[in-house]
């Protein structure tokens, strides 16, 4: 039997690996946090312009369909057949006219997930069918919560939750809305196989010390370096985070070669041949460049100059991620800042000048911390120093100790 | 057919070929000359292209692009030692005159990682455009339409 889990004494600055392994602690995770009092990212409510209109995704492991009703709301249930389990919807999104019927037998929900017909429910020629007893009402399928902020949706299965704005609160909730400020518009999807726990990528999003250590793309072009000004916002709780730096605000040149070239070598001739790609526009308006956004447990929101991604990390495994990405832009764009938008989008995604090592870098911890060695060993959090509040600088990784805060919090640990 | 329909084929059969070879033989610096100087290169999903969706995994509206796409890849971007394997079939042809031509084809990708771990890494269909230049036929445009949606851990090396 595995040996319950003791938390170091040092709290938030370590990590016991075996928390991104253990079989037994991702189990706990799907429920304590998947399915506990947290909100999660289901859809963009513009998905969903018409009533039938439905479209399917995750809660954590658990299958979920989020439908446009006849009522002009934005449902969301659990896409599990209240018979015997079959999935319910079986396409990524779609159109209905006449409400979900289940395929096995026929049994038929309303968009809201009312069960509104059994098949032979009175049987055939007066033989078999259901009991006398049987309550349509009692069997519909299993509804989540759902609420929007800013034309996100977001959904819950637990009675617990705080109402969404206020488990966003107004720290993060007026970081998100600096960034949706239109109609969101979808210009693409993609998603990526990423061979680590799930735990693994939010570390990544929420550390701002790595991003111009290990995507040497930013600091070679100057896009960004920790030089940069700029900081981090972290919830009290620690759950939530935006990171972000202001373009121009530079540092002096000088003294921040002087740094990085203690770091790896500098490619002082290196440079873009066709840097178009790069040309941006301050269309927010404050200078900010670049923001990183997360929403515990696993919703991203990200704006980098003008390419505006969301991301969800859909855990699939003890050691299996897919991180899901949702390119927009908005309504009004002219065509120009759509082609900014796409032009951008090279930085970002699978195969992002700034984003394919964050692909790769946690298969290669989930491959260091195998062996029975790594058991009782821990991760060192240090940089900034072990508190978890919001610093004006992004050489710490105050985000990630908030990011275990909330985890201890909710797992109990 | 007539004789210089044949020759063209051929020609562009030579084209795919050597163009497959260059990204499965690592000669990335060689991959930009396979195209004219404003070309249009995207790799997209199924998913999105049926969509309208215009998205583009990497998207390059000029040769610099792509040139600068290889420095990248072998200055800046870090990722484990890794190889492609093309194979490129159905290439179907829609001449536009002499000296251009649609040209779709399909493609399977295996890919292999350092420690020999090897997967199907992608499929899915060239949407190219093509034309006859000084030096030979070069790629005007290039969609790349993968069959999933999903890419294992990321996708550096072009395809
Ligand atoms: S499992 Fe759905 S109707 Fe039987
Ligand atoms: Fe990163």
């Amino acid at each position: 039997m595995p040996q319950a889990l003791e938390w170091p004494q040092q709290g938030n600055s370590r990590v016991p690996y075996r928390v991104f392994a253990d079989p037994d602690i991702y189990r706990a995770e799907l429920d304590r946090i998947f399915l506990g009092a947290n909100w999660q990212y289901l859809v963009l409510a513009d998905e969903l312009p018409e009533p039938g209109d439905y479209k399917t995704t995750f809660l954590g492991e658990t299958p979920v369909i989020v439908t446009r009703g006849e009522d002009g709301e934005i449902h969301a249930m659990v896409n599990r057949c209240a018979h015997r389990g079959n999935l319910v919807c079986l396409k990524s999104q779609g159109h209905t006219k006449d409400g979900l019927t289940c395929v096995y037998h026929a049994w038929r929900y309303d968009l809201a997930g009312n069960l509104t017909s059994v098949a032979f429910r009175r049987g055939v020629a007066g033989k078999g069918g259901m009991a006398e007893s049987f309550r349509l009402e009692e069997h519909g399928l299993r509804k989540l919560r759902v609420d929007q902020f800013g034309g996100l949706v977001f959904g819950t299965l637990s009675p617990d939750a705080p109402a969404l704005s206020d488990y966003i609160g107004n720290l993060i909730g007026s970081r998100i809305g600096r960034v949706i400020r239109g109609k969101p518009k979808i210009l693409g999807t993609t998603s990526q196989i990423l061979h680590n726990n799930w735990k693994l990528y939010i570390e990544n999003t929420k550390d701002t010390y790595h991003a111009s250590l290990l995507h040497t793309f930013f600091t070679t072009f100057r896009i960004s370096r920790l030089t940069n000004t700029g900081g981090v916002a972290i919830a009290e709780s620690g759950a939530h985070h935006a990171s972000y730096t202001y373009g121009g605000k530079t540092d002096d040149k000088a003294a921040s070669d002087r740094l990085y070239s203690e770091i790896h070598s500098l490619h002082e001739d290196y440079r873009l041949q066709d840097p178009r790609f790069l040309d941006s526009v301050d269309e927010i308006g404050d200078g900010v460049t670049l923001q990183i956004l997360s929403v515990f447990p696993n919703f991203v929101l990200q704006q980098i100059h003008n390419s505006i991604a969301l991301r969800l990390v859909l855990p699939k495994g003890p050691d299996e991620t897919e991180l899901q990405w949702i390119f927009i832009g908005f309504e009004d764009d002219d065509e120009a800042m759509t082609e900014r938008r796409l032009q951008q989008a090279n930085l970002v995604g699978p195969a992002g000048y700034v984003s394919m090592e964050d692909g790769a870098v946690g298969g290669f911890i989930q491959r260091a911390i195998k062996g029975g060695d790594a058991e009782g060993a821990c991760s060192v959090i240090e940089m900034g120093g072990v508190e978890h509040a919001s610093q004006e600088t992004r050489a710490t990784e105050a985000s990630v100790r908030g990011f275990w805060q909330a985890y201890r919090q909710t797992m109990g640990l | 057919m007539d004789l210089a329909e044949i020759g063209r084929r051929l020609e562009l059969q030579d084209l795919y070929t050597d163009y497959v070879a260059c990204l499965d033989t690592d000669a990335l610096e060689r991959w930009p000359e396979f195209f004219i100087e404003d070309c249009v290169y995207r790799i997209t999903s199924a998913e999105n292209h049926e969509a309208g969706l215009p998205l583009g995994l990497i998207y390059a509206t000029s040769k610099n692009m792509l040139k600068d796409r290889v420095s990248a890849l072998r200055e800046a971007n870090i990722y484990e030692p890794q190889c492609y394997r093309h194979l490129v079939s159905g290439l179907r042809t829609e001449p536009d005159g002499l000296d251009a031509s649609d040209v779709t084809a399909s493609f399977l990708v295996v890919r292999t990682m350092q420690d020999g771990a090897m997967i199907l890494f992608a499929a899915g269909r060239y949407l190219d455009r093509v034309v006859r230049t000084a030096s030979g036929w070069k790629f005007a445009r290039k969609i790349v339409v993968l069959d999933s949606r999903r890419i294992d851990t990321l996708l550096a090396i072009p395809l």
